[in-house]
């Protein structure tokens, strides 16, 4: 019998255009507590998406070694009866059904031919037990707090005997006592044999908890860390997550005396129900203009929230206090009707899912943000419009077999030039992007960068949210860094530095 | 340049480049095919009666109230919404028409009246779907049950109601007068379709010279001329035909005008933009700045006031309002649709579509009532041309996206 309770030889996977995993090596010692870390988009979520098999054999190169026996998944069923079990970051329940069904959803014990409910009622209350609830297993999912339904999940693959729980940030959406519960459970799991994988961005628990670290960069393993008594501490690990070479991928752009403010939010917070949580606390920041200032911070930050809620899209989270100027001038914000009005342009994190109108063409995407600056009486003047599309084809370089295309054929480089065009033909005065070169090749972001440069020449000013530092460092006039939806730092180009803003990003300063 | 545009498709040679466009536009070319076949096959099964002159006028006036509902439900499908109240709000407004009528009040006021309470049915409805956020699925039926106990007891005390306005009465049962005679047909019809057809050709010809200018890709010049061909031989068997019989009926020229007015809105104005924008992707509508919930309210007033403006042609055709009207005519428009094309998770429609849908639908009840087919074995018929329509449309969609 190895040593090794699980092994990951030489992974590859490739996704169209970006190769997600370099021949990656993962090694999981018997009954471990073993913590994975990198940077967004370093490949960990994709490594453990392999693992339990919701990337089936074949998609991916390389092997995988359970107990010595290779194993080819090709669904989480097979994964599961090998004993191993993914909690991921977004749960996965059904909400309107009691905790009790929720476990034994897709495994039900059976009395016969019908489902055995009692049973699953006693067998339930002993698996709460395990995780330290005291609640009635006949309470309904919804009705539970996250952090709950988060030690429900846990509950649910130890009912599946699971021998290899893998955990993506489990903390993320937790409280501060929540988490300490989380981790002194996982403890007490590991002490009955239980071996765990988790991956999480926050370092502090990382190196409290773990017994081995895995460090991930670009899609490769950078170093595997014997983390037993304290022998790591996070700079370490964050020397490892980023130390890469900068090249010269950023257009230049000549430095400009800026002073004018622009735009200022002060003391912004707000409250998201649905997560029950204060999502944005106290954030206070100046754009001046023809500035680009850079927002950096961890996915779960609360970076896109702090976006939305700025663009009048206010129903989902509840403003607690904070004030917007525009150049000088007071705004209430209600809707995003009222923001584009005012002068500020948003473009999405996510084009596809609320960006664009895939199904309709480039020139529909492009005027519908401001068609009341085409209309001839109450027709749409479509001389103008197709004048208007075109130009925009040009000035952005859209490249589509005409302004008739659909925007679904496009890749995704010119769909978001699409989305910056739609932007821009409601004349900002502040543009807000965020992650604005996601999913796009390195070719069509230098084009996306020297867009950014000329706009903010014109006059315009840009937020830039983005989870790519060296994208940030190059492109950005100052920084702002953000973790657990506070500002836990603002940086100048001179004191710009990989390093220091992960630090910040982790807030591993504050904690320690 | 514009030419080489038009060169490079030529050489995939005619035929390819009929198939290319084929393959691109099935959506909204299949219900072109499926009514061409029908009207074949009813041709040869009833012995040619299907496509006499006085066959084809009874099947355009019986189209007349589904069409203009569909018209109506285009929208709120586009916008993936649906509207299940719409056959018992129309059977209860052509029964308000025919008792406002019955107790003195003139005609067009008559009208106007319920056209505007429709409008206002259609608005609430809109408001509690827009505002409130109760699903239309859940709205529009309560609505159902609403304007079914409606209908019932306003009608309760007359039973059915007789419509003796002749005014009334003619929007589905008249004809343009016969003004004038050309060798025996009805002058009036030729001289409108005369009209219609060079509208077309001068239509497409600028329109074809308005893409040249930007240099758009073209479809090849025989190609189009064989496409306008085809249509206008259509138009013109169906001006001979009818001008053969009593000439065009006044339905058919209100299902024409509500149809391009319709159209119109939805290609040329902001409002079709936002319609379009909306239920192609709901929050990227509303991040453009676009108020959603107008949209919806729109969608359903419109609707509303397509259905009593469908009541009005439907007691105007019966020249009375029964208890029972309108139960069931849901269905056809919403299958009209459907079979038009409109997307089954909305962002996609045409209203000229939905109404060649709606002629499918009514083709198909008038050929099994001259074959003889009892009603049962129509419903069943029905049941798998609809099926099959969308399992087509969701098929070639599915090809698309990959």
């Amino acid at each position: 019998m190895t040593n090794y309770i699980l092994e990951m030889r030489d992974i590859t996977k490739n996704f169209p255009g970006v190769k997600a995993l370099d021949l990656v090596n993962f090694k999981v010692r018997r009954g471990e507590i073993h913590c994975l870390v990198g940077e967004n988009g370093a490949g960990k979520s994709t490594l453990m998406k392999i693992l339990s098999g919701i990337y089936s054999w074949g998609s991916y190169e390389g092997e995988i070694y359970c107990d010595g026996e290779p194993k080819k998944f090709s669904n989480i069923r097979e994964s599961t009866e090998t004993g191993i079990a993914i909690i991921s970051q977004e749960l996965a329940y059904v909400p309107e059904m009691t905790i009790f069904e929720n476990i034994f959803l897709g495994h039900e014990i059976m009395k016969g031919r019908l489902i055995d409910r009692n049973e699953q009622i006693v067998q339930t209350r002993k698996l709460l037990k395990q995780v330290r609830l005291d609640i009635n297993p006949t309470t309904k999912m919804s009705e539970l707090r996250v952090g709950t339904q988060q030690l429900v999940e846990i509950a649910k693959t130890l009912s599946k005997n699971a021998k290899i729980i893998i955990l993506d940030e489990p903390t993320s959406s937790l409280n501060e006592q929540e988490s300490e519960n989380l981790l002194s459970l996982l403890r007490e799991l590991k002490s009955k044999g239980v071996t765990l994988i988790m991956i999480s961005h926050r370092l502090k628990e990382v190196v409290s908890i773990a017994d081995t670290i895995t460090v991930l960069r670009d899609g490769m393993t950078v170093c595997s860390l014997d983390a037993r008594g304290k022998k790591v501490n996070e700079f370490e690990i964050i020397k490892y997550m980023v130390g890469r070479d900068m090249k010269n991928i950023y257009p230049h752009r000549s430095p400009k005396e800026l002073s004018e403010i622009l735009f200022e939010v002060s003391d912004w917070s707000a409250y998201e129900q649905r997560k029950q949580k204060q999502v944005l606390k106290n954030l206070s920041m100046t754009v001046k203009k023809g500035e680009i200032v850079g927002i950096a911070g961890l996915m779960g930050a609360g970076r896109t929230e702090f976006a939305l809620s700025l663009f009048g899209n206010v129903p989902r989270y509840r403003l607690t206090s904070g004030k917007v100027k525009l150049e000088g001038k007071d705004l209430t914000l209600k809707s995003p009707m009222d923001a584009i009005r005012a002068g500020i342009g948003y473009v999405t994190e996510d084009r596809k899912v609320n960006g664009l109108v895939l199904l309709q063409d480039v020139k529909f995407n492009i005027t519908i943000s401001n068609l009341s600056s085409l209309m001839k009486g109450v027709v749409i003047n479509e001389q103008k419009e197709i004048i208007t599309a075109s130009n925009y084809q040009n000035d952005l370089a859209i490249k589509s077999t005409s302004i008739h295309q659909r925007v679904r054929n496009l890749s995704g480089g010119n769909q978001q030039k699409v989305s910056l065009a739609k932007l821009l033909f409601t004349n900002p005065k502040l543009l807000i992007l965020d992650e604005p070169t996601r999913g796009i090749d390195v070719g069509a972001k230098y084009e996306i960068y020297s867009l950014m440069n000329q706009m903010v020449e014109q006059g315009m000013s840009i937020i830039m949210i983005s989870s790519e530092l060296l994208e940030l460092i190059g492109m950005c006039d100052r920084l702002y860094v953000m973790s657990d939806g506070e500002f836990t730092g603002e940086l100048g180009q001179e004191e710009f530095s990989e390093h220091g803003i992960m630090e910040m990003a982790t807030n591993i300063r504050k904690e320690i | 340049m514009t030419t080489k545009v038009v060169n490079k498709q030529q050489r995939f040679g005619l035929f390819a480049e009929m198939r290319h466009l084929l393959r691109q536009n099935i959506r909204n070319y299949a219900m072109y095919i499926a009514l061409f076949i029908i009207f074949i096959l009813f041709y040869i099964l009833t012995d040619t009666t299907f496509l006499s002159a006085r066959n084809i006028t009874n099947l355009v006036n019986q189209t007349g109230y589904v069409a203009v509902m569909a018209v109506g439900m285009t929208i709120v499908l586009i916008i993936q919404q649906i509207d299940l109240s719409v056959g018992y709000a129309a059977g209860f407004f052509g029964a308000c028409a025919a008792i406002l009528m019955a107790s003195g009040v003139p005609v067009g006021l008559a009208i106007f009246l319920v056209l505007l309470f429709g409008v206002i049915a259609g608005a609430i409805q809109g408001l509690i779907i827009g505002k409130l956020g109760v699903p239309a699925f859940v709205t529009t039926l309560a609505f159902l049950f609403i304007f079914r106990g409606l209908l019932s007891m306003v009608t309760e005390g007359s039973g059915t109601v007789v419509v003796t306005n002749e005014f009334f009465n003619n929007i589905s049962n008249g004809f343009l007068p016969e003004l004038f005679y050309i060798q025996g047909r009805h002058g009036l019809t030729l001289a409108v379709f005369t009209l219609v057809m060079a509208l077309i050709i001068v239509l497409q010809i600028r329109k074809r010279q308005e893409m040249r200018r930007y240099q758009f890709p073209l479809i090849s010049t025989s190609l189009m001329g064989i496409g306008l061909g085809l249509l206008l031989l259509l138009l013109g068997l169906l001006s001979v035909s009818l001008s053969g019989y009593n000439g065009l009926s006044w339905s058919i020229l209100l299902v024409a005008v509500i149809t391009l007015i319709y159209d119109f809105v939805l290609k040329k104005t902001k409002l079709g933009r936002y319609i379009y924008g909306v239920g192609g992707n709901r929050e990227a509508a509303t991040l453009a700045g676009i108020n959603v919930r107008n949209t919806v309210i729109f969608a359903f007033a419109s609707m509303g006031m397509m259905s009593a403006l469908g009541g009005i042609l439907y007691t105007s055709r019966l020249r009375s309002a029964t208890p029972t009207a309108g139960a069931g005519f849901e269905l056809d428009v919403i299958a009209s649709c459907f079979i038009g094309g409109v997307s089954t998770t909305g962002g996609i429609g045409k209203v000229v579509n939905s109404v060649i849908g709606a002629f499918v639908i009514t083709s198909l009840t008038n050929g099994l009532n001259l074959m003889g087919v009892g009603i049962s074995y129509q419903y069943i018929v029905k049941g798998i041309i609809f099926i099959t329509a969308v399992a087509f449309d969701v098929r070639s969609q599915g090809r698309k996206a990959i």
